[in-house]
C-alpha cells in the first residue's frame, strides 16, 4: 500500500523558496496571493491494512521526514487507481 | 586530548578540522558515519562542515540519524564536549542535541565572507581562553538562518545558551544568532568557520583559540 506524505513549511515561517517562486510568477503577469513550496513523498509499504499503513507512515514521517519546528504534514493513502504519472 | 572528527559522505571541512586539532597538539581520530565508537577512547568530538548526504531532505537530517550519531548522543549524555561547525551545527540541531533549526538564508544566496561576531555567553570547553568579546571569522553557508519558536527562544536566552551573534544581519537569523549551546553547555556549535582562521595569512587568526591548549582542560 502506498501512502503519500505532503509536507509544507509552517505558516509562521518565511518560506524563502515559495517567495522566490511567487515573485517569478508575478513577474510573468500571473496573479496569485501567495505560494508555498514543500515536499511530496510517496512511501510504498508492505502493508495491506489502511490503518496500519497510516500508523506506520506517521511513525516514519515524525522520525525523519519532517522537522516539527518548521514543517506540518498530511498523509494520504493512495489507491491503486491513483497513478501520479499519466502516460 | 583525543578529538574525534565525524565524517559523513559529503563532509568537506574534515581536513581543515584535522589541521586545527594538530595545530593545538591534540590527536585527531576519524569517526566514519557508519561506525559506532567507544566513548572511553575519545575526549571531545568535532562535527565539521560540508554537505552531509548532499543536504538531501533537510540539511543535516540524514546525518543526524546515522550510526555514528548514536554513539555521539551517548557521548553528549555523559556530559562530554561536542563542537559543531556549519553543517555540523545543522546536524546537531537535527539530532536534537541543540535547540532550533537552520533555514535557507533570507536572501536565498550562498554567503561566503568574513563577518564580525560578538561573544554572548562563554562556553566552558570551546573558545575558553579568549579575551576578546568581538572576533572575525569567515562564513560559507546557504542555510544559516537560525530559527526557533518565540517561547523556546526565550527559554534558550534565559538559560544563557546563545554563544555568538553576528554584528550585522547577514542571513536573517533570529536575533542575529550565529552560535548556540545546549542547556548543559557541553554541546556548542556555530555557523562561522574557526578552522579557516587559524593564522594571520589566512586573513585572521581568531579561530585559533576555539580548541583548548594541550593540558589546559
Amino acid at each position: 500500500m502506498k501512502v503519500a506524505v505532503k509536507i509544507l513549511p509552517r505558516e509562521v515561517l518565511l518560506d524563502s523558496q515559495g517567495r522566490a517562486v511567487h515573485d517569478n510568477l508575478k513577474n510573468h503577469q500571473f496573479h496569485l496571493n501567495s505560494c508555498r513550496v514543500g515536499k511530496y513523498i510517496v512511501l510504498d509499504l508492505a502493508l495491506e491494512n489502511k490503518e496500519e499503513a497510516l500508523k506506520e507512515a506517521k511513525k516514519m514521517t515524525e522520525f525523519l521526514l519532517i522537522n516539527p519546528l518548521i514543517e506540518s504534514y498530511q498523509l494520504e493513502v493512495l489507491e491503486e487507481s491513483q497513478s501520479f504519472h499519466k502516460n | 586530548m583525543k578529538i574525534g572528527v565525524l565524517r559523513f559522505p559529503g563532509t568537506n571541512c574534515d581536513f581543515d578540522i584535522y589541521e586545527m586539532i594538530k595545530a593545538k597538539n591534540h590527536e585527531p581520530i576519524w569517526l566514519w558515519h557508519q561506525d559506532q565508537f567507544q566513548m572511553t577512547d575519545i575526549d571531545q568530538i568535532l562535527v565539521p562542515g560540508g554537505f552531509s548526504y548532499g543536504d538531501y531532505l533537510r540539511c543535516g537530517a540524514l546525518a543526524a540519524k546515522s550510526p555514528v550519531m548514536k554513539s555521539t548522543l551517548e557521548f553528549a549524555k555523559k556530559g562530554k564536549p561536542i563542537l559543531g561547525i556549519c553543517n555540523g551545527f545543522q546536524i546537531l540541531c537535527e539530532s536534537g542535541l541543540l535547540p532550533g533549526v537552520l533555514l535557507r538564508n533570507k536572501n536565498l544566496k550562498f554567503i561566503d565572507k568574513w563577518v564580525s561576531l560578538k561573544l554572548e555567553n562563554s562556553n566552558p570547553y570551546f573558545y575558553t581562553q579568549a579575551h576578546q568579546s568581538k572576533i572575525k571569522l569567515p562564513v560559507a553557508h546557504g542555510e544559516g538562518r537560525y530559527y526557533l519558536p518565540s517561547e523556546e527562544l526565550k527559554r534558550v536566552q534565559d538559560q544563557g545558551q546563545i554563544w555568538f551573534s553576528y554584528e550585522e544581519d547577514i542571513n536573517g537569523s533570529l536575533n542575529q544568532i550565529a552560535g548556540v549551546m545546549s542547556a548543559e553547555k557541553n554541546v556548542a556549535a556555530l555557523m562561522p568557520h574557526p578552522e579557516r582562521a587559524l593564522w594571520e595569512w589566512m586573513g585572521g587568526a581568531d579561530g585559533f583559540s576555539f580548541l583548548a591548549d594541550r593540558g589546559s582542560l
